[in-house]
């Protein structure tokens, strides 16, 4: 029973650990948080509905699709939304992707309507023993492209021109520029990769909660708060928070009752937070925001 | 026709004018120094080259190519690289991630690894600090680092802002040496902004001594070592 529940929330943890990074990654590089990053997410899960009922695609067809289109949105924002304020304060952007963030809830209730569907590929309900734990395989397999992406993910940010100078215009945009570093470049490429870590989350989610516009706002939230558990600059750190809250979380639900689940995280975050002003992982900030 | 060429540059940040009219000519190979106070206008020179900030008037020429509405990326494509002041080490990077953003322009794999080696051996300390973080180097290296990502650049012309800053006396003399060499076997151009006017007239061939963003003095590096108002107001006090 412990060992189920542990790894259920390591499951659902791993869906915030794909929010929660994103929430990092774009934090660094614009001094912002990304409020729409669940509805790029939310949008991922209903173009997948649209791909695969209506197109008749194959699901490893469709996937790759939405990623891809995504990855677009999240540019678009950048471009159009983003970036004609890019100097402004921290507040402006931040209440920007609150816009943002209506829209997209706005347009997904215009075009799809307002009642959850269904995603259409469930997977096979019969559950997978893993030392004595049950676990449902649609759970299973979102660890597995979770624990996948975060290597990508890794090698990516050591070992890549694009990651490291991802990396530098965190560290010093400024510097970064004057090295020759395209850093507006760099910042669309980021929010390329919000869109990126949003397909994934929606995706994956979709067959588990229902599909609706208000199907992410929990798990941003939470993937929020494991962002701020980590630190908001570190990766690592967002990833451990996000599986910490998703354990932590299902405990509680199964152990207190299912009305201290969503309290858990935020219980969790204003003790660490006590403690630890500048997160799990925090590093000095350097910048004032 | 020089290498480089300043004509009248004028710069401002927000309602603050920073250079009033700065004409400078810096020769291909040589070593140009420009002196003066803090708040001359040296680095405020340096970013306007560099394309970090933008000129409002006058205009700025590499090798024939008007610089004027260039980004900085563009510039350094065109072969000017800048070493800023206080070294702007990338300190969550590690050296050799430093150093390889440093080459961030190109795209010749083989020829920038030519380069990085050549760089480890020119300052042997990197070599040995390859995998340590950026922030956790001491002075000298930081600066040390800070020139080989400037190098990595393969420019023709380099762009230092006061190299010498905060520095141990020896290690501003390795430094020096180590920048002499890189000019003599690569016909590097430099251009060296420099508050300590000793070490920087010993090394360059000509000078500008910039006064509130003015060009008030020129002269060959030679005749400035015995201008009587350079040795007073630059050269009296050193640190
Ligand atoms: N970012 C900035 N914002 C406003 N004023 C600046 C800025 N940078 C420099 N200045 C001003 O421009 C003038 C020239 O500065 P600078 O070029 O840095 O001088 P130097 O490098 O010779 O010490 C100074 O009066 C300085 O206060
Ligand atoms: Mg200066």
């Amino acid at each position: 029973m412990l060992g189920q529940q542990i790894l259920s929330g390591l499951a659902t943890g791993s869906v915030y650990a794909l929010t929660a990074i994103a929430v990092v990654v774009v934090f660094r590089n614009t001094r912002t948080i990304n409020l729409a990053q669940g509805d790029f997410g939310m949008i991922a899960a209903f173009l997948g509905i649209l791909f695969i009922k209506e197109f008749d695609l194959n699901y490893y067809v469709m996937l790759p699709l939405v990623v891809l289109c995504s990855m677009a949105l999240g540019v678009l924002v950048e471009r159009i939304v983003m970036r004609p304020i890019a100097d402004s304060d921290w507040l402006t952007l931040f209440t920007a992707t609150l816009g943002v963030y209506y829209i997209l809830h706005g347009a997904a209730g215009w075009i799809w309507g307002r009642d959850t569907k269904a995603f259409p590929v469930t997977f096979d309900a019969e559950p997978v023993d893993i030392f004595g734990a049950l676990i449902s395989q649609g759970h299973l397999i979102n660890m597995g492209w979770a624990a996948a992406i975060g290597i990508v993910l890794f090698f990516f940010f050591k070992y890549t021109k694009q990651g490291i100078a991802m990396r530098a215009v965190t560290d010093d945009p400024e510097t970064a520029l004057l090295m020759g570093i395209p850093v507006r470049f760099i910042v669309l490429l980021t929010w390329g990769m919000a869109g990126f870590l949003a397909a994934f989350a929606g995706v994956l989610l979709a067959p588990i909660v229902y599909v609706s516009p208000e199907m992410m706002d929990e798990v941003l939230i939470k993937g929020y708060v494991a962002a701020v558990f980590g630190g908001l600059y570190s990766i690592p750190g967002a990833i451990i928070g996000a599986l910490m809250i998703g354990v932590a979380e299902n405990l509680a639900g199964g152990y207190l009752g299912s009305h201290f689940k969503t309290a858990t995280a935020f219980v969790m975050i204003v003790v660490l937070l006590t403690f630890r002003p500048q997160g799990l992982f925090g590093i000095q900030k350097r910048r004032e925001i | 026709m020089a290498l480089l060429e300043l004509n009248d540059v004028q710069a401002s940040y927000g309602a603050i004018k920073a250079l009033h009219g700065v004409s400078i000519s810096v020769e291909e190979g040589s070593i140009v120094a420009v002196l003066g106070a803090n708040g001359a206008g040296k680095s405020t020179t340096l970013k306007a080259i560099s394309g970090a900030v933008r000129p409002t008037a006058g205009s700025i020429v590499f090798d024939g190519k008007e610089l004027n509405g260039l980004t900085p990326n563009q510039i350094v494509k065109l072969g000017i690289a800048q070493v800023p002041e206080g070294r702007k080490i990338f300190k969550d990077l590690t050296v050799t991630e430093n150093l390889r953003m440093g080459a961030y322009s190109r795209n010749d794999g083989a020829a920038i690894e030519e380069d990085f080696d050549r760089v480890l051996e020119l300052f042997p300390r990197l070599g040995e600090r390859k995998t340590q973080l950026g922030g956790s180097l001491s002075g000298g290296e930081q600066q040390m680092l800070a020139i080989g990502r400037g190098l990595m650049a393969r420019p023709r012309l380099l762009l230092l802002d006061e190299p010498s800053l905060g520095l141990a006396p020896i290690i501003i003399a390795d430094i020096f040496k180590t920048l002499r060499l890189i000019n003599q076997e690569q016909s590097t151009t430099m251009l060296l902004v420099e508050q300590n006017a000793n070490i920087a007239l010993k090394h360059a061939s000509f000078g500008y001594v910039l006064q509130v963003g003015k060009v008030a003095i020129e002269d060959t590096a030679s005749n400035l070592r015995t201008n009587k108002e350079v040795i007073e107001a630059y050269m009296g006090a050193q640190r």
